[in-house]
């Protein structure tokens, strides 16, 4: 990581606790989101900026590159992240799963044109993302409260410390050149956008209050992902619908 | 020895008795029993019903184009003809409503239940709408759940990533297929959960009524906005 970089992660951090030393005294409704009020307003920030700048752009994106390159980029990036997914398996001492991201790797770089196609997935060797918050989550750590990051978007305090790891594993930010380095990056975030576009849409029309949807879902998906798909059920499903 | 001969004599027997046309009449009754107990399925397995009716609804929408250029009246059509049938949706209702659901006269609760089916086949149309080459792929079952309350765990897979989608049951013996789904999870979040906030925050403000209001007002402004 970059001297700017790690100096503004800094200020970040010291920023944020001072907002959340001033939000400590609001009422939230939800145990699992004490800092509502300061998330909202974020919420808001992240929202408006994703209106005016990020989904314009993704939407160029898509109508400027056709299917098969857009297909390409995703992939490419895909197989860069597997790096970290495999280390992360790895921490979870997932045998299977560390064994089968390794093979996905080879397989995409060596047969897959440098990772531009997947052909592990055809090859039934699934993807397995796991990143560092996962890790933890999996060795016990909760996730602490909800936290709505600055154009980052939704986290959690666990997630949230998790992060400056996950970009010290990410194999992008590991290049020496700058300009590669902010292409890959930006890149990125086109393609996370691009693929999100009628999903965020669906959300908005699906949700009375987009705020607490989005929250809920973000919650229930990492508990989700910590579990491998099989979280256990928390939610009290007995109640009879009998009048 | 003696009791062969009893059971040879017992199943020659009709043969004897009934002449040839009775027969055949008998036989084919016989089996029309027996094709319409395969057809209700009573004992099909969980996943190979949530495969069945995966694979039905993709072919429906395949076969029809107007359903792929997202014409919501042909879908919701599609939803209750197809869907409707396999989902419990009054349960699904009454679990996203949560204690208030009891309190609720049968009018609000019908009114509720047309207005949260709007919201969800109208947002989803745009999902289904999307359907070209998509495959589903049903996993295999976790052991130990028990029937009245059981996952199905599938996975969308087509263009980029796999879609997780998953099924919650209940075994309802001589009722639809046998299973009623109550609730759906869409890549690693649960439908009714998501909605108990939503419903309550609006419960807490104004009552069961607010609820409704609120959500015939998302239905007008989706509305418009499709």
């Amino acid at each position: 990581m970059s001297l700017q970089l790690r100096k503004l992660a800094m200020l970040c951090v010291a920023g944020l606790l001072l907002v959340l030393q001033g939000c400590a005294t609001v009422k939230s409704a939800d145990a699992r989101d004490p800092w509502e009020s300061m998330n909202r307003s974020i919420y808001n920030f992240n929202d408006v900026m994703d209106t005016v700048a990020l989904k314009p752009a993704a939407q160029i994106y898509v109508t400027v590159l056709p299917s098969p390159v857009r297909t390409g980029v995703h992939n490419f990036l895909g197989n860069l992240s597997d790096v970290w997914s495999l280390v992360n398996n790895a921490l979870q001492l997932k045998g299977q799963a560390t064994a089968e991201t390794f093979m996905r790797i080879n397989v995409n770089t060596f047969f897959g044109l440098g990772g531009l196609l997947d052909v592990a997935t055809e090859m039934r060797l699934e993807k397995r993302k796991e990143d560092f918050g996962q890790t933890l989550g999996y060795w016990g750590v909760q996730s602490g409260p909800y936290l709505v990051l600055p154009l980052f978007g939704p986290s959690t305090l666990r997630d949230t410390l998790a992060t400056p790891i996950d970009m010290q594993g990410d194999v992008t930010r590991q290049l020496d050149d700058t300009a590669t380095r902010n292409v890959l990056s930006f890149s990125r975030a086109l393609d996370a956008r691009s693929g999100l576009l009628q999903t965020v849409d669906v959300i908005k029309a699906a949700a009375l209050d987009p705020y607490t949807f989005i929250r809920d879902g973000y919650l229930q998906k990492r508990q989700n992902d910590v579990y491998d798909g099989n979280p256990p059920a928390k939610f009290d499903y007995t109640e009879s619908g009998k009048p | 020895m003696r009791s062969d001969r009893l059971l040879t004599s017992l199943t020659t027997m009709p043969l004897f008795i009934f002449n040839r046309r009775q027969l055949l009449a008998t036989l084919s009754a016989l089996s029309l029993c027996a094709a319409a107990g395969l057809a209700q399925a009573a004992d099909e397995a969980p996943e190979v019903f949530i495969k069945r009716i995966s694979n039905e609804t993709l072919d429906s929408i395949r076969a029809d184009k107007s359903l792929r250029n997202g014409d919501v009246g042909k879908i919701i059509q599609l939803v209750d003809a197809q869907l409707m049938p396999h989902v419990n949706f009054r349960r699904m209702t009454a679990l996203a409503t949560g204690p208030a659901w009891r309190k609720a006269t049968p009018e609000q609760q019908k009114r509720l239940q047309d207005e949260f089916k709007t919201l969800l086949v109208r947002t989803y149309a745009g999902a289904l709408s999307q359907v070209s080459d998509q495959v589903v792929v049903v996993k295999p079952l976790r052991a130990g759940q028990e029937d009245k309350n059981l996952v199905v765990n599938t996975e969308v897979r087509g263009r980029g990533d796999p879609i997780q989608l998953d099924y919650r049951l209940e075994k309802t013996p001589g009722e639809g297929s046998g299973w009623l789904i109550f609730d759906l999870n869409v890549l690693g979040v649960w439908l009714i959960e998501n909605y108990r906030t939503q419903f309550t925050k609006e419960i807490n403000s104004g009552g069961i009524d607010a609820l409704i209001a609120s959500l015939a007002a998302r239905n007008k402004t989706n509305a418009k906005a499709s």
